[in-house]
């Protein structure tokens, strides 16, 4: 049980105060001192769902890109014989489409030099062509969805394997390794939910499994024991939920109560801590996906978890790693071609060899991670624990 | 058939919850005609408030049915300051301010409140603890749990309550006057400030109620929890015929079964061209449906347009 400190020390009169807090600019830092004449000022734009419910992984996401940028300021970088100087200018997308190229255009309209964003498939997609039109280079960490990369735009990039890689290993890993011969599938009706889910059954039935139930539900719903119900009838014994963690707690609860005995499986929006906390003995047995190796395999894992555990005072959520890994791919970039221009980066971005926390970050020409690994983990004894890792290298691949 | 029946309990959990809700949007429009939007946000913080007492009193060695209550109590009364200031602060100015002011009011209290939560219990899910025995129990092939039960249970015994309230009691009659005519209640020595203070803090209340009894069922607290069943709440409210006691009830009830009936089998009836997800497209439907021949909702009284 984690809760803020604040939380059963907090007077309600102190409400107020904050009140007056929360009126100032929360996620853009404070305008830092004039630089300095030699000083270079680059922007780095981020956005993540902050509101709404998937904040906690969107704030994770920010926590990530920011420690990177702290670290790159502490470490002193020099781009082009001038000294840099990193600034986060980090919005709210609220995991709304709309909202999500709104931001686009004000992170555009602020110049920044580059986007470490979005978190959602569903929000990455519709801004990417909002930076495409003004050039500027764009790493999501956490956007898997295939389409996002099929757009033909030269500046989405993304660190992590696609769903169309993921689904692809999922599947298979039901249909052969679980030998699931009838499978339900939930799926959130995202881009990510949906592409997920449909990657997930097209790899399942070729595996020789069949799919006896389709259902959807939304990304904000918390109640699926209607859905559920009409599932328990068709007796799956295997349940796939192509969607989020505030949606995977509750459905994975709802299916135990319902006395669903069939096993529980997710993408990647599943693979967190909070939802072996919230689900409990609810959890135990599900089974996720990452894009990845396991924290403790990656290069720089353990020592990052450790760094970030000790400057937020929380374990890392889902995608932090991956979000430091792209600044830094980014900056990489930056410095190979002397310029903090996007034009200029751009080039050297398309062909960066970064070694980063998580991977060594190299992109193939559509802008997808090149050889990007896919963990399997299953959740025993209230701990998640990999069992396989896969190479989701795409067969097109070069 | 055990589909069905299960199909059957889930709505009516469901249902009841959103009865609930409902009664307190009901209860303040039947007096002031106004559309508390910040209802929503008052029933998270009833279960935010609870959370907090029930984990500082958690360990403390007392029967977890006693910690649920004093959490319940606690979360009760927070509401109640919560609610009563909402009114004073938001609502009583305006009294006298065209409708539309009011309105917008309550959805700026609303967003207020949301991010007031999200500063003070932060981004995260938190687990709520079960404190209530959960253990299923099998009904004719169907599963119900101790907490189901109970939600159906609180829910009819609040709504007798506030039937007993609003028609046995002095309070009751005054309610009602001033929800008739204002200012004639006013003249009859009516306290009206009093009489909308209390319909506020008894709406708050029995959000706060709703918001525990939520929690507890889905087993975790979430800062935005409050506007989606706010929203379905409200649409409860209409359904029913909103001002009407019994209507916010039955209109609660039927949505929860609109819901889980037509999520449950709107996919099979259409051969898999509409699928679950057109679950609340279904609900809403039949609220224009109702709304075109019943203006005024299920139960709801047509009346004139007050000044």
């Amino acid at each position: 049980m984690h809760m803020p400190h604040t939380l059963q020390t907090l007077p309600l009169v102190t409400l107020c105060a904050m009140a007056l807090v929360a009126c100032g600019k929360s996620g853009i830092p404070p305008a830092a001192p004039s630089p300095a004449a030699s000083e270079l000022v680059v922007k780095i734009g981020a956005s993540a769902p902050l509101t709404g419910p998937q904040a906690h992984i969107g704030k994770d996401n920010e926590n990530g890109t920011r420690m990177a940028i702290e670290d790159a300021n502490a470490r002193g970088v020099t781009i082009g014989g001038q000294k840099a100087r990193f600034e986060l200018l980090s919005e709210d997308d609220q995991t709304d489409p709309r909202i999500a190229t709104v931001v686009a255009q004000k992170l555009v309209d602020a110049r920044v030099n580059g986007i470490i964003g979005h978190l959602n498939s569903g929000t990455t997609i519709p801004a990417s062509r909002i930076y495409n039109d003004n050039g500027i280079p764009q790493i999501s960490p956490s956007a898997t969805a295939v389409t996002y990369t099929a757009q033909g735009f030269k500046t989405a990039f993304r660190v992590m394997a696609n769903d169309g890689q993921q689904g692809k290993v999922l599947g298979e890993f039901a249909a052969k390794n679980m030998a699931a011969k009838k499978i339900a599938v939930i799926d959130d009706r995202t881009a990510y939910g949906q592409g997920l889910a449909d990657e997930f059954v097209k790899s399942a039935q070729g595996g020789g499994a069949q799919i006896v139930a389709h259902e959807y539900t939304t990304d904000k719903a918390v109640d699926f024991t209607a859905v559920l119900t009409s599932i328990k009838g068709k007796q799956p014994d295997l349940v796939f939920f192509g969607g989020m963690d505030p949606q995977g707690v509750p459905l994975v609860r709802q299916l135990r109560a319902l006395g669903l005995n069939a096993k529980f499986m997710m993408g990647d929006g599943g693979y967190t801590p909070k939802l072996i906390e919230l689900a409990g003995a609810a959890a135990e047995g599900t089974y996720a996906s990452l894009p990845g190796v396991p924290l403790d395999q990656m290069p720089g894992g353990k020592d990052f978890s450790q760094r970030y555990e000790a400057k937020y005072k929380q374990p890392i959520q889902l995608y932090a790693p991956y979000c430091y890994d792209a600044v830094n791919a980014m900056i990489a970039a930056m410095q190979k071609a002397g310029s903090a221009e996007p034009a200029k980066y751009l080039p050297e971005l398309a062909k960066i060899e970064h070694g980063g926390v998580t991977a060594k970050i190299i992109f193939d020409e559509k802008g997808d991670l090149r050889g990007g690994a896919i963990t399997l983990y299953q959740v025993r004894q209230g701990k998640w624990q990999a069992l396989q890792t896969m190479s989701g290298a795409p067969a097109a691949a070069p | 058939m055990e589909t069905l029946l299960q199909q059957i309990i889930n709505g009516l959990v469901q249902g009841s919850v959103y009865a609930l809700v409902a009664l307190g949007y009901t209860m303040v429009y039947g007096i002031l005609g106004l559309i508390n939007f910040a209802h929503g946000e008052v029933v998270m913080v009833g279960a935010m408030v609870a959370l907090s007492a029930i984990m500082l009193l958690i360990n403390s060695g007392l029967p977890p049915l006693l910690v649920l209550l004093a959490g319940m109590i606690v979360a009760a009364t927070a509401c109640m300051a919560l609610g009563y200031a909402i009114e004073r602060v938001a609502y009583r100015p305006l009294r006298n301010a065209p409708r539309l002011a009011p309105l917008i009011t309550a959805i700026g209290v609303s967003i207020v409140l949301q991010n007031l939560a999200m500063i003070i219990w932060g981004r995260e899910y938190h687990a709520f603890p079960q404190l209530l025995p959960n253990s299923p129990h099998m009904l004719a092939g169907a599963v119900i749990n101790e907490v189901q039960i109970i939600i159906v249970l609180a829910a009819l015994a609040v709504m007798a309550g506030l039937l007993v309230l609003v028609h046995r009691t002095r309070l009751g009659r005054a309610m009602r006057a001033v929800a008739e005519n204002p200012a004639a209640a006013a003249l009859m020595g009516v306290d009206i400030n009093a009489v909308i203070s209390v319909t506020f803090m008894t709406g708050s209340a029995l959000a706060a109620l709703a918001g525990i009894m939520v929690s507890a069922n889905y087993g975790i607290v979430h800062y935005y929890m409050g506007a989606i069943l706010g929203l379905k709440a409200f649409t409860a409210a209409v359904l029913g015929g909103i001002g009407n006691l019994r209507g916010a009830m039955l209109g609660g009830v039927l949505l929860g079964l609109i819901e889980s009936l037509g999520a449950g089998y709107i996919g099979d009836l259409s051969g898999g061209f509409f699928g679950s997800h057109y679950q609340d497209v279904f609900a809403f439907f039949v609220l224009i449906a109702v709304l075109i021949f019943r203006p005024s909702g299920l139960l709801g009284e047509r009346v004139a347009e007050r000044a």
